[in-house]
């Protein structure tokens, strides 16, 4: 890769100190990502994606190795306002309307009121939103409601993007359909976001990201990294193109890896 | 995607749920119910010749609380201002700790069990101590029982309202590098709301009661509580009864000033 690393895992393990005692969620894992890679994060539960990528995020710290981020410490770079981050649920905050939800970072950020809402409002375009500024989120579907946690996450224009399991709770329909609307989203930002893209479906990682890094439970590791060569941009036509149920059936293979190294240790 | 339809079911749904929200027809079942209680009420004075002095029919109650309702009324307004002060400081307080003990956990340790411990506690008993602190026929007495009665179920709600977001929604503003302050306004406070509003529905009711009771045990002579513990002294029970109609209809009025703030407070709560 020519342009130069802008999170990088320098042997990182991570032990939780719970009441059955110490957990090994991550062990040695080094990795680097790429300025405006989009990495995605795969791996049965409880392998470390979730660790991983609040590591990054600087909502965790590493037992030990280190973790930087655009040549900082994870802290400055949240501190800069480095990151957007988006959960499997939306949190929208429920006394807000949807286009005051979206503003809400701006709000924190002591951006003036104008261009707040004309920022929100453009974004709630951008995700097929515009006229649901003045709902409340209770009034929006589940699908609605994720999109407009994604304009939230990217309205203050952050240089990275994490995002956990976003459309874990959708339906595959509107999966589908909102994996094309985040490639879109993604490829017209300028600057074009990294995005950590943490899920556990096969087809999922593929469509979406450059690269697949796959992860192996207990003590979760980095197992595979699957290189996606599918032409961008990806459209319908992609899920149907043999290259990418041979990619499909590679990581589906390094995941099973993982399992038969479990079961034969 | 097709968002004009959405908008239009949406916008509809809307319209629908904020009518939903008079919720006029749900008046019906307690307002029957009411009118039945009270139906056999007046019928079994009747039918077992049940002697004034022991029980007045409604209809005798009413005829008496229309004889003199300016009157009544004046003095339930005494009691009620004690209520609504009391129910003012006291909520206002208990908003006050619960934030102090979001903001140091040690208090919370130390005040939050207690408080849970207290809301237990019948501090209409304190009463009489008010009484020798602070006077026993001055305002002041009532307006410290109704204070203390309503502190510590407001300190317990609203501090489990601060403390009710999820680890998410708290670190979604750990990612904007939120100030504390900040923390504090756009996401516990609102978070709160719900609760506070759960603990002035209590209070509303409780403070009336307490202010009520706090009387009996002396206070001027133009007040509720007193004027019901000299006229049920003196068997004169239907004017004693007049007198409770006058504190129910107060304490009523007083929840559904609270339930209106609430409905104007609340919007995203309306439509569920
Ligand atoms: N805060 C925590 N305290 C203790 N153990 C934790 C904590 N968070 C995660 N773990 C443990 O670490 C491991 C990895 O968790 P996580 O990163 O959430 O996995 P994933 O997101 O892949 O499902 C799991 O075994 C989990 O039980
Ligand atoms: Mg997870």
């Amino acid at each position: 890769m020519s342009t130069p690393p802008i999170i990088e895992f320098d042997r990182v393990n991570k032990v939780y100190q719970s009441g059955g005692g110490p957990v090994t969620a991550l062990l040695d894992v080094s990795l680097s990502i790429a300025t405006g890679e989009f990495i995605a994060l795969i791996g049965p539960s409880g392998c470390g994606k979730s660790t991983l990528m609040r590591l990054i995020g600087d909502l965790e710290q590493p037992s030990s190795g280190t973790v930087r981020v655009k040549g900082k410490t994870p802290a400055q770079a949240r501190l800069d306002r480095d990151y957007g981050i988006v959960f499997q649920a939306p949190v929208l905050y429920e006394w807000r309307t949807v286009r005051r939800n979206v503003e809400l970072p701006l709000e924190i950020m002591g951006r003036p009121p104008a261009e707040r809402r004309e920022r929100a409002m453009s974004l709630l375009r951008m995700v097929g939103l515009g006229d649901f500024g003045d709902a409340y989120p209770y009034q929006l579907s589940g699908g609605m409601q994720q999109r407009a946690a994604i304009a939230r996450a990217l309205s203050f224009e952050p240089s990275i993007l994490l995002m956990d399991e976003p459309f874990g709770a959708l339906d595959e329909i509107t999966r589908e359909r909102m994996q094309t609307e985040l490639l879109s989203l993604w490829s017209n930002a300028t600057p074009r976001p990294t995005v950590i893209f943490v899920t556990h479906s096969i087809p999922e990682a593929v469509f979406l990201a450059d690269r697949v890094v796959v992860m192996s439970p207990r003590p979760g590791r980095v197992q595979r990294i699957v290189l996606i060569d599918l032409p961008r941009p990806r459209v319908f036509e992609t899920r149907e193109s043999p290259r990418f149920f041979t990619l499909v059936t590679e990581v589906r293979e390094a995941l099973r890896a993982t399992e038969n190294e479990r079961v034969g240790a | 995607m097709s968002a004009p339809v959405q908008a239009t079911t949406v916008a509809r749904q809307a319209g629908q749920a904020a009518q939903k929200g008079f919720r006029l027809h749900d008046l019906w079942p307690p307002v029957l119910t009411f009118a039945l209680v009270i139906g056999l009420w007046e019928l079994a004075v009747w039918f077992f010749q049940i002697p004034l002095y022991l029980l007045p029919a409604p209809s005798q109650i009413l005829e008496t609380f229309l004889a003199r309702p300016v009157f009544l009324l004046r003095i339930g307004l005494v009691t009620f201002i004690n209520a609504v002060i009391g129910c003012a400081i006291g909520v206002s307080l208990g908003c006050l700790a619960a934030a102090l003990c979001v903001r140091w956990r040690v208090v919370a340790d130390g005040l939050v069990p207690l408080a849970v411990a207290a809301s237990a506690v019948p501090i209409i008993a304190l009463s009489p101590l008010m009484g020798i602190w602070l006077g026993s026929v001055s305002p002041l007495s009532k307006i410290a029982v109704v204070a203390v009665m309503t502190f510590f179920p407001t300190l317990v709600s609203v501090y489990r309202g601060l403390v009710s977001p999820t680890a998410d929604a708290l670190m979604l503003m750990r990612s904007y590098a939120a100030p504390q302050r900040a923390v504090f306004a756009r996401l516990r406070a609102p978070a709160a709301l719900p609760f506070l509003f759960g603990a002035l529905r209590v209070c509303a009711t409780l403070s009336m009661i307490g202010a009520v009771v706090a009387e009996f045990f002396g206070g001027p002579q133009n007040a509720l509580g007193v004027y019901i513990k000299t006229q049920a002294g003196i068997l004169r029970t239907r004017e004693a009864w007049s007198a409770i109609l006058v504190a129910c209809l107060f304490g009523l009025a007083f929840y559904l000033a609270v339930v209106l703030a609430e409905r104007a407070a609340m919007p995203w709560k309306r439509g569920r």
